[in-house]
């Protein structure tokens, strides 16, 4: 918990709090901006294009001259539409992109036993909006609240790409789901530090990052999943512009399409910070000079945009996924591999632990898990060929 | 490297990468343009500063927009503006209606309407689409005038160009003739050198076999040349 609290609520804790929460909006916005900007720009540099140069040096402002230009238009209402849902789904895809960076640690001085404690005001407090102790199952919660943004607005909109829009997205948010937790679980395990964030990052110091200690798979099942979750491409098949047109945000205009705009380019940064947090030891890295957390800050920041430069450069490199490819993909390799690997950190814990020979544990493991992967396969197989015979005599 | 190749071609194609833009700056940087471009019309003048439009209307006749309107005058014995006997007396082209191809150009029989490589120009309202003779006409170094609303910015590789489909082939686009001057000077340029071959070498002027295009048109008995391939 937030040593902010130890000492009870006064007027000074809350309006530390209060102040924490405005940063918190304040940066999240202004990195969202700066996100689109690079995005926009990184993209072009890769596609032999220049991107936005004319609002101000390197069209850093475009961003801001589009929001200017959003804010001022007309907001339609579709006839058709489901008036009060059309008008709430923006700020259901809006709120989890914001919710769910309160829960990231974004610095602290965790050296020498420090615990990542700062001092604001006279307060004890950590370098994150807040700590709550199921931790990391808010941001599962959130990316599913996530989810009834955009179906609601396809669903509201009254109209048929919209809708089918709505109809991918919800099935694939929810197929990766599953990965996805699957491979928090895997984390939690590791750091063996339970669900609260803070504790997830304090046990990452000293460069035990969970990237390596649960073995390197988790990371990369957690990292296309989140794509998937995000709706980026490879996986944006909601959007799917030859297809759907624009997907769930077609009939949406002015402030109410911005807010899907916005919470489109603030969900990657909120999930590379997740990403940090788990797998890359959050604001941990070396501090030769100056005060530590300030290094911490610096440390955090380079793992994100790394982490967004891979976001962007995915969007910049592969095509879009078949829907029989994505669901494929996430049903059949990533749920599997990550229960696997779920399987085999759990053995080695318990192993660990009660002193069994981890030789044993591994082979019990490896048989267990080939015995699984056959059976698998066999049964994928079987539909395959059930469904050809169908097609046959069909 | 399967799907992790493509992750590299994109990776290289960044600048800090030692990848290329591809993009032109467009106002900032122009290409050059191509040889025969159509742009917008000048009215020519001989060396001696006269104008060359006779007012014959051949090219109001053969507009197929119906942009051009043409008025033509007896010129007075005092001062008069062409060599003939008449003038254009009024010469208007809309620029909202022109397709620019070169019609007017081919009908001329004085090469006095031809086209310049300008064609970047945004007017505001319909009265500045409208180019009369105090626009079209060439000014006294026999350049086209510049319009308030005119791109100008690589003027000098557009403004000399100001007949070049004219000297590429003439006369009426006998391909024989090419390189052979058959047109009359200008003012400000003087008699204008051919242009180079249509495959880019330098065309050796060689004489036409027949003594004028004339004979190819009456085609008396001359069945077996090949410039009569299409009769019967």
């Amino acid at each position: 918990m937030d040593p902010l609290f130890n000492d009870g609520v006064d007027l000074a804790v809350v309006l530390i709090v209060v102040f924490k929460t405005v940063a918190v909006f304040a940066f999240l916005l202004v990195c969202t901006m700066l996100m689109i900007w690079f995005e926009r720009k990184l993209i072009s540099d890769m596609q032999n294009r220049i991107g936005p140069n004319r609002a101000g040096p390197w069209g850093i402002g475009q961003t801001m001259a589009d929001g200017v230009k959003l804010f001022f238009k007309e907001g339609l209402l579709p006839d058709r539409s489901d008036r009060t849902i059309f008008r709430l789904a923006p700020y259901l895809a809006m709120v989890p992109a914001f919710v769910t960076f309160a829960i990231v640690p974004i610095g602290g001085d965790f050296s020498r036993g420090n615990n990542g404690i700062i001092s604001l005001f006279g307060h004890d407090t950590f370098l994150q909006l807040a700590d709550p102790p199921v931790g990391i199952l808010v941001a599962l919660a959130c990316s599913s609240i996530a989810v009834y943004g955009v179906m609601l607005a396809g669903w509201s909109s009254g109209s048929k790409y919209p809708l089918l829009g709505a109809v991918r997205a919800s099935g694939q948010m929810v197929s990766y789901e599953a990965a996805l937790g699957l491979s928090v679980v895997t984390v939690v395990l590791a750091t063996g530090a339970g669900l609260s964030t803070h504790a997830i990052v304090a046990a990452q110091m000293a460069d035990k990052w969970t990237l390596l200690t649960s073995g390197v798979v988790p990371f990369g099942i957690f990292f296309l999943a989140a794509t998937a979750e995000l709706e980026r491409p490879p996986f944006d098949l909601l959007e799917a512009e030859q297809e759907l047109v624009a997907g769930f945000n077609t009939e949406y205009a002015g402030i109410r399409f911005a807010l899907f705009y916005i919470a489109g380019f603030m969900n990657p940064i909120t999930m590379s910070a997740l990403i940090t947090t788990l797998f890359l030891g959050g604001p941990s890295g070396p501090a030769p000079i100056g005060p530590v957390w300030m290094w911490s800050l610096v440390w955090w920041f380079l793992k994100v945009i790394a982490l967004l430069f891979v976001f962007v450069w995915m969007r910049a490199t592969l095509p879009r996924f078949r829907y029989d490819q994505l669901m494929d993909l996430g049903w059949k390799v990533l749920i599997p591999l990550s229960l696997a690997w779920l399987l085999i950190v759990a053995a080695l814990r318990v192993g660990t632990d009660e002193g069994w020979n981890m030789f044993v544990v591994l082979g019990v493991c490896t048989v267990v898990l080939l015995a699984c992967g056959g059976m698998l396969s066999l049964a994928s197989r079987m539909g395959a060929e059930r469904r050809q015979l169908g097609e046959l005599e069909g | 490297m399967g799907y992790l190749g493509g992750f590299l071609v994109s990776f290289r194609q960044q600048r800090l990468a030692g990848g290329k833009v591809l993009t032109n700056e467009y106002p900032k940087q122009k290409r050059p343009k191509p040889e025969r471009l159509h742009g917008r019309h000048v009215l020519n003048r001989y060396e001696d500063g006269m104008e060359k439009c006779i007012g014959c209307e051949l090219c109001a006749g053969v507009c197929p927009a119906r942009c051009i309107y043409v008025r033509g005058a007896d010129n007075p014995a005092d001062d008069p503006v062409s060599p003939g006997e008449r003038y254009g007396y009024v010469y208007e082209i809309n620029y909202l209606r022109c397709i620019h191809c070169d019609l007017c150009v081919e009908a001329c029989p004085t090469e006095a309407i031809t086209e310049s490589k300008l064609f970047e120009f945004s007017f505001t309202n319909r009265a500045d689409a409208i180019y009369t003779k105090a626009e079209l006409v060439v000014d006294d170094e026999g350049k086209p005038q510049q319009m308030p609303w005119e791109d100008w910015s690589d003027e000098a590789t557009a403004l000399p160009h100001t007949s070049a489909w004219v000297r590429a082939t003439a006369p009426s686009g006998n391909a024989a003739y090419e390189g052979r001057v058959g047109w009359s000077g200008e003012l400000g340029f003087g008699v204008r050198a051919p242009e180079r071959g249509q495959d880019g070498e330098d065309p050796v002027p060689a004489a036409p076999e027949d003594t004028g295009a004339h004979g190819h048109d009456d085609d008396h008995g001359h069945d077996d040349h090949d410039h009569g391939s299409g009769h019967h």
